[in-house]
Order: structure tokens, then sequence, then C-alpha cells
């Protein structure tokens, strides 16, 4: 009965180190998947050189004319430019509940916007109207935000912006923004330059010489990235962050388990000394009896990553919202598992398992046959 | 020479133990020998180094001087995994607290030596059935060793040291933990062992009722022979 709950607990602590690892891996592909499914391969950005972020960036009037006029922009079916360019501006808002405030992004968008990003999704109510003080907002900012709810008002940039739309856009970025008309919020935060310049290539090999010419030109200081690889970049600094932590508390959550499996590993060697003298003398090597308790070893340290990884699974159904600490504005993304965090857990787990294990595992395939009875 | 004839024979056996910076001689210089199909007790009081003879006999300890050949094997000249793989062919174990497996049922316990062989699952079952049979346990071939008696897991594990039918069985106090009847039963079993499958046992017991059953009886006394 001792041995069972000795072992129960085992497995269960190292459940809880690869709860903390596949968490913690789930939380860096949530977080990556989010930014990254932000972005089309097809629409290329065009920010100021240096600048890691649409915050960051400012792109003038007579800089942003010039880039609409490049042959690799794509026409859409009214025969407009599909090409937006947009301001990015960063408020403080109260949370409902909480009344705590965060920041928010607010996008100052063009026609073309809603176009071309396709996960975008007009779910309640409609678009505002161009030259208005109507607003739209994501869905994850209606949800948490007060005054972002359709029908109520906001106040910001010294006016006063009625939500007529909410919008979906699936687990992207953009579901923790805000979209107004450019010119509006431009002139409402007295900001006489756009932040970026988003458009969508007609041939999409056509990057490349686009982004020599633009960032060749002497009249520009700007640089075009590829919408993924922009919010790719974006998540770097974050994924690495909670990549240490998570990895960091699972280094020293783990050596508990280690030594816990070590400590379950040894007690059943002592529990069985009886049983391995009586295998020896019946003929079994040593090595059967090392790889019997390697196995074992293994088996606890199985047990212990699927269940890991079970409950680990549950954390899906979580959303967190967190500072995106490029753009300083609130992101709300999901705990996200793969095939390859379950694999890396899984695996994690085994390796936990081979080191408890391993040396209780030597010293009974070390263990004298005579000895070993005489114990018993 | 008497250590010439016979199955086992033993030449000038040495063995001490090291307890610290002292050297405890156990068995100095045994020189005899067991015929096959013979019933031999070692007798002698604790400390004598019956016990120890027993383990050289069965291939589980190793001697520090002299030689030990086994229906022709020298088996003093044997590797350890040459050992285990010797003992698992011709050595069959019967303990004094039977060192059966908890887990298993009396049907693994026995089918355990098998494993070491290249034995189908099917053959195995076979020697497993005979074997239980032959000490009248077939009725209770999947019950736990915590599920039978003493004389009862005795007899389990009698099935298990002739399973793979070796010539010869060691037996370290076989009755030590049974009842008088139990203890009966197992030295019957012991004795049917020798006459009908012609088994060389070699015993320790202190029980001179359990050495009456035996043909041959040697004492062992401060690890030297007394009667021979």
């Amino acid at each position: 009965m001792a041995r069972r709950m000795t072992t129960v607990l085992t497995a269960s602590g190292m459940a809880l180190v690869v709860f903390v690892f596949a968490a913690t891996l789930m939380l860096t592909d949530g977080l990556q998947k989010t930014l990254v499914a932000t972005g089309s391969s097809d629409n290329v950005i065009v920010i100021r050189k240096g600048s890691q972020s649409e915050v960051q960036s400012g792109v003038e009037r007579l800089q942003a004319n010039i880039v609409e006029i490049q042959p690799e922009i794509a026409t859409g079916s009214d025969s407009r430019r599909l090409l937006a360019k947009e301001l990015v501006v960063l408020i403080n808002l109260p949370k409902r509940g909480s009344n705590k405030p965060a920041n928010v992004v607010i996008r100052g968008t063009g026609t073309a916007s809603l176009t071309l990003r396709h996960q975008v999704r007009l779910i309640e109510g409609r678009m505002p109207r161009p030259g208005s003080a109507e607003i739209m907002a994501g869905a994850s900012i209606a949800r948490r935000f007060k005054g972002a709810g359709i029908g109520e008002h906001l106040r910001f940039g010294m006016r006063d912006w009625t939500v007529v739309g909410i919008f979906d856009a699936g687990t992207t970025g953009f579901n923790s923004e805000i979209w107004g008309d450019v010119d509006q919020l431009m002139q409402a935060f007295r900001r006489p330059v756009y932040s970026s310049v988003l458009f969508r290539l007609a041939d999409s090999d056509s990057f490349e010489k686009f982004k020599e010419r633009i960032e060749s030109d002497p009249r520009l200081t700007l640089e075009a990235k590829r919408e993924p690889r922009y919010y790719l970049d974006q998540s770097e600094a974050m994924s690495k962050f909670l990549g240490i932590l998570g990895m960091t508390l699972t280094v020293i959550f783990s050596l508990g388990a280690i030594i816990g499996a070590m400590i379950t590993m040894y007690a059943t060697v002592a529990n069985r000394v009886a049983e391995i003298g009586t295998l020896r003398a019946l003929g079994f090597q040593r090595s059967s009896i090392l790889a019997a308790f390697l196995s074992e070893a293994l088996l606890l340290g199985l047990i212990g990553g699927l269940a890991g990884v079970f409950c680990a699974s549950f954390m899906q159904l979580i959303t967190i919202s967190t500072m995106n600490w490029q753009t300083f504005s609130e992101l709300a993304f999901s705990f996200r598992l793969t095939a390859a965090t379950i694999l890396k857990s899984i695996g994690f787990s085994l390796l936990m398992g081979l080191a408890g294990g391993l040396v209780p595992a030597v010293r009974a395939g070390q263990m004298s046959i005579v000895d070993a009875l005489r114990e018993s | 020479m008497e250590s010439e004839t016979g199955i086992v024979t033993i030449r000038n056996v040495t063995k001490s133990y090291r307890r610290g910076s002292q050297v405890v001689p156990v068995l100095e210089d045994i020189s005899f020998g067991i015929r096959s199909g013979e019933f031999l007790a070692l007798m002698g009081p604790s400390g004598s180094g019956k016990s120890t003879l027993l383990n050289l006999i069965a291939g589980i300890d190793k001697v520090d001087s002299g030689s030990i050949s086994i229906g022709g094997c020298e088996i003093t000249t044997l590797s350890d995994s040459e050992l285990a793989g010797w003992r698992a062919v011709n050595v069959g174990f019967v303990f004094q607290f039977y060192n059966l497996i908890p887990v298993l049922t009396a049907y693994e316990n026995v089918e355990l030596p098998l494993l070491l062989t290249r034995l189908t699952r099917r053959e195995r079952r076979e020697h497993v059935e005979a074997a239980l049979d032959i000490v009248s346990l077939s009725d209770r071939m999947d019950h736990r060793p915590s599920q039978l008696s003493g004389g009862q897991q005795q007899r389990v594990a009698i099935a298990r040291a002739v399973v793979t039918d070796p010539a010869i069985l060691v037996a370290d106090e076989p009755t030590g933990d049974l009842d008088r009847v139990s203890a009966g039963e197992i030295l019957s079993l012991m004795d049917h062992l020798v006459r009908d499958f012609q088994k060389t046992i070699i015993m320790v017991t202190h029980d001179p009722r359990a050495a009456e059953k035996a043909h041959v009886i040697r004492h062992l006394e401060k690890g030297l022979l007394t009667d021979g």
C-alpha cells in the first residue's frame, strides 16, 4: 500500500513538472501562432527603417505616396490598389470589472484594410463610416474593456467615439485592436505621419525586387517586410522570455521530480531485494535486472508524462492576455498543444524517469546474489 | 577417493569472508562427492558453513580456492554471466521462505525460469502444467502466493525448481518455515523427486527429522566436514 502510494506520488510529481514544461511550450507556441497568423505572406508591411514595430515607426505622407505608386502592388476588384496607409496609436483603457487600465492598440485604417486581412470579419454591427467618429472593436477588446461593446462610447484623442461594429480576427493579434478611420484618428491624435503602409503583392515573387528598390531609394528611409516575418520578429522577445521563465521553473521542478523518482526507485529496489536475489539465482543476468528496473523507471516517467500532457491539454481552453513588449499593447492568446509539444513533453518525462531510475537500477543489477538472499 | 565419484565433485574448497579488516574462514579444505540421484542432507550448527557450501555448489557464490565440478562442468572457472546461464539449466532452488514473486500467480512463478529458454508459449504451458501436477497444485495455478498456505507456497517453489528439469536441486532449510504436517509433505515430495525423477537433492537443514529422509547426511562444524 505504502509502495503504491509512493509510486503514485512520484508519478504525480513528474506529471506536475511535465505540466509546467508542456504549458510553457504551449504558451510560446500559442503566442507565436497568434502573432504569426496575424500576417499573410502576400502582404507587405512598410515601416521606418530601424523601427521594430508600427508603434515606433513613422512614414511621411510623401513617402507613403511613393510606395503607393510602385508597380508590384495588387489591384482590387474595384480597380483600386490594395494598399492601406495606417496609423497605430497606443491608448489606455479601463478593463471591465477591475477598472484597471491597460494599453490598447488603436489602428487608423483605410478602405482596403479589411480586404488586406482575410482573417478579420465583422461579426456584429457595421463598418465605421469614413470621415466619422465611429470605430469598431476586436471581439477580445469588446469583451474585456469598458465602453468597447457595440453601441458604447469610448473617449480618447479628446473626442468621443462610438463603437458601431465588432470584428472577429480568429486567433490573430487584431482581436486586441480598435479600428477607425485613419484620417480622423490622425487629426484626433495630431499625428502628421502614418505608422505603416500595408499592401498586397500582385505577384508574391516580386517582393525581393520591391524591397531592394524601396530600401535603396534615397528619398525613402523605409524598410519592407513580408507580414508574417514582421509579426514573427515581434513575437521573438516575448517568446524568449516566456521560454526562459518556463524552462527555469521546469528545471527546478524537474530536479525535485528526479530526486522523487530516485527515492521511489531506491525504495522499490530495497523492497525487492528478495526478488532480485531469487531471479538472479534462477539464472537471470545482471543486465536483465538492470533493464527491468530501468523499464519500471521509464514507465513511471511515461505515466507522469501522459498525465502531465493530459492536464496541460485543458490549458487550451484558457485565453490569456498580456503586454506585447514590442508594441506595448494588450495581446490575447491561447495555449496551443501541438504534436511536437506532446513528443517533447513525453521525451522529457522519460528522461526524468531514466535519470531517477538509473542509479537504483545499476545498484539492483550489481547486487550480490548471496547478499540479496541473506537480506531478504 | 570419494570426491572422484558422482555428479558433484568438490575438491579442497576453501572460503572465507571479510568483515572489515578481519578475514573470517567459513570453509576449510572441503572435499567430497555426491552421486547422481542422491538425497544429501548437510547439517551443522549455525555458522558452520553449510549454507555457504550449498551456495558454492549452486553457483551463486565463488570459492577462494579449490574446485567444484558438476556434471563434468568446472563451475569455479565460469564467469558471472556463464554461471547465470549454467544455473538456469542445471540447478533448481528451494528456499526456506519460498521466495515466490508476490505479484505473480503460481503459474507465472513456475513459468519464470522457462522465460530464459527458447521454448514457445505453448511448450512453456505444458512444462508448467506438468510441474504443478507433480506437486499436486494444478487446481491452484491462478492463485497468488498470498492466497496459498506456507506448504502450498513451498510446493509452488519446488515446481519452479523442477520445471526446467535440472539435474540438481538445492534446498536451504526447505521445511524451516513450515508446521510438522506441511514439512512432512514437502519432504515426501522431495523423496518422490529423487525416487521417481532421479533428481539429486542437496538440502541444508537443522531438523534431524528432515535429515532422516536423506540418503546421506554430512555434518559440518566450524567449516570442516566432521564425518569424513
